[in-house]
């Protein structure tokens, strides 16, 4: 599992992505992905959700499928059962999406190797808010180890 | 930046975790963020920090900035995810416990345990109608035959107060992980430098950082921290997997993953029982734990040199410190103590209650207070001071007798604490010849 939990490869995601497609985003705002991809459009990231059963959420419009977006998508960002990763998996590897992120309890070893060996680069049961918040947020605010040791100014 | 190029040491963590100097003011120690409210940066924040959409700061009840560099910074020691600071040791138990616990719940316990614990799970038990079990926890079935289905919470302390018994965490752990129950251990008497239980499956740690974490005697505090590891979601903690009725239908676990419980337990718990610690406290904790190691190395020596030394002396019946050679907790200090098993332990004298007086009455460097893990070395009576509310049984099963004296061994010359001691004994002994 540490395959996909490698802090290097979380960093260079948190901070060089611009698009972000959030598959299974609820309009409930009480869902985890709605309070991702809200959070994640405050600290100016592109969500572009993906969701069959809505058509908008947050002020953005919702595609079917990740194959509708019609733009270059930096990171699959996924809130489905497990049991669905490997069919958007290949189709983020279809799309030429930059990673594939599964989110807590998201965990499918099949889905993540199919992205992998599609070149993607894969995080697993991992939440990309909290990465953020933890590289460049504000989660210390919080009482979280950040992991971030260092006697130097931000 | 530069992600996990480096695993630092415990010293350094111990140093840097937490805390970065101010980006504002460069000032290299932490700021005491003395104030009561923070002003937010227009409405949109202010109803994301509410909804905990976006961590923002907005009330030193629930948060602090400097309140939150300690609770990193003993998070990081411990190995945990994070931490959620309170007023006392005390305050942070019954937080977790009222976050856990629903009525008719059981809680498995160590019998040798904290009279103040001991006291505060008894009162919870009649207020909250949860069951207490309680448990020999030097009886290797202790555990497995205490627990049931219903249980929730096994709880114990790294080294029991006053006893000296040591857990044996991989056992707990074991037997809490079968029934679908988190291992709670107070950590307050080993301190994440000789100890970290997360390491050994407890799932959630309680300090009272009143202790050796403060170190100098300064500071009334406590805290949580969560390994981040258990499974709130295995159908026995609803209200930290199901919507949740005190914070607007929000499922804690689905929304925070392994923050889930330390959400709960600071949006509200700390929101509702209001045991927050102050800012001013946090700062004592965080320059408390710099020096942690270097204090520790000090205690353990002066603490296992007096215990061999009292020993050999007339008049001192039992001796219990865990470390010592023909201690029956020597192989469990062996497995989870290697670097010491603290500074606090018990002797018994021969000449009873009268002569517990006596021996704290001639003492002149070693204080009497209700207190340990100060820098100072301090004594106390049990039978008469901290453990009085228990009743005789109650007592007995703390593995405290009339004439048990607890010492919390400080950093004085130890030559200094041999003298004082001596003293002590002399009269303690001459109160026996006398009756």
């Amino acid at each position: 599992m540490n395959e996909f939990q490698d802090p290097r490869t979380i960093q260079e995601i948190v901070l060089s992505a611009r698009t972000v497609a959030i598959v299974g985003l609820s309009a409930s705002e009480l869902r985890a992905s709605n309070f991702v991809a809200y959070y994640l459009q405050r600290h100016g990231y592109g969500v572009r959700p993906v969701n069959p059963n809505e058509e908008r959420v947050l002020g953005e419009h919702v595609y079917p499928s990740l194959r509708e977006v019609p733009e270059r998508i930096d990171v699959v960002d996924v809130f489905r059962d497990p049991s669905a990763v490997p069919e958007i998996a290949r189709q983020a590897v279809e799309i030429g999406a930059g990673a594939l992120w599964l989110q807590f309890g998201v965990i499918n070893l099949e889905g993540a190797r199919i992205a992998k060996d599609g070149g993607l680069a894969v995080v697993m049961d991992r939440c990309l808010k909290v990465e953020h918040a933890r590289l460049l947020g504000r989660m210390h605010w919080m009482g979280f180890d950040t992991g971030v040791i260092a006697g130097t100014r931000r | 930046m530069d992600e996990a190029a480096r695993e630092f040491g415990f010293n350094t963590r111990a140093v840097h975790a937490g805390q970065r100097p101010d980006p504002y003011t460069g000032a290299s120690a932490t700021p005491i963020y003395q104030t009561a409210g923070f002003v937010f940066e227009d409405t949109e924040s202010a109803s994301a920090y509410f909804n905990l959409q976006e961590y923002g700061n907005i009330y030193s009840r629930i948060m602090n900035p400097t309140v939150a560099a300690f609770e990193e910074k003993l998070a990081n020691l411990e190995g945990g995810v994070g931490g959620v600071a309170f007023a006392s040791g005390l305050a942070a138990q019954a937080a977790l416990f009222f976050a856990l616990l629903e009525p008719g719940d059981r809680i498995a316990v160590a019998k040798a345990l904290y009279g103040g614990s001991t006291a505060q799970l008894n009162h919870l038990a009649r207020k909250l109608q949860i069951t207490v079990d309680w448990v020999d926890m030097d009886d290797p079935d202790g555990w497995r035959s205490a627990v049931t289905a219903e249980t929730k919470i096994l709880f114990a302390e790294t080294i029991a107060n006053p006893g000296g018994n040591v857990l044996d965490i991989a056992l707990a752990a074991a037997v809490a992980h079968e029934v679908g129950a988190p291992l709670v251990v107070d950590n307050t008497f080993a301190t994440p430098y000789l100890c970290r239980p997360l390491e050994w499956g407890a799932d959630l740690i309680v300090h009272s950082a009143t202790k050796f974490i403060a170190g100098n005697g300064t500071t009334i505090a406590g805290a949580v921290v969560d390994s981040g590891t258990f499974d709130w979601s295995n159908g026995r903690f609803p209200s930290i997997s199901e919507p949740s009725s005190a914070y607007h239908g929000l499922r804690f676990h689905e929304t925070f993953g392994v923050y889930g419980l330390l959400m709960k337990l600071r949006a509200e718990t700390l929101r509702d029982l209001g045991a927050a610690l102050a800012p001013f406290n946090a700062f004592l904790l965080l320059l408390g734990l710099e020096t942690l190691a270097v204090r520790m190395d000090r205690h353990v020596a002066n603490a296992l040199a007096l215990a061999e030394w009292l020993l050999g002396q007339p008049g001192v019946g039992a001796v219990r410190h865990p470390a010592l050679a023909d201690s029956p907790y020597r192989p469990l200090v062996d497995r989870y103590l290697p670097a010491g098993a603290g500074s606090v332990f018990s002797f018994d004298l021969e000449s009873g209650r009268e002569g517990g007086r006596r021996f704290i009455e001639a003492l002149s460097l070693c204080s009497h207070l209700a207190n340990v893990g100060d820098t100072k070395s301090l004594v106390i009576h049990p039978a008469s001071t901290t453990h009085r509310q228990l009743s005789d049984e109650e007592l007995v099963a703390s593995g405290v007798a009339p004439g048990t004296v607890r010492l919390s061994v400080g950093l004085e010359d130890v030559d200094d604490l041999v003298w004082d001691l001596e003293r002590g004994l002399q009269a303690a002994r001459a109160s026996a010849v006398a009756a």
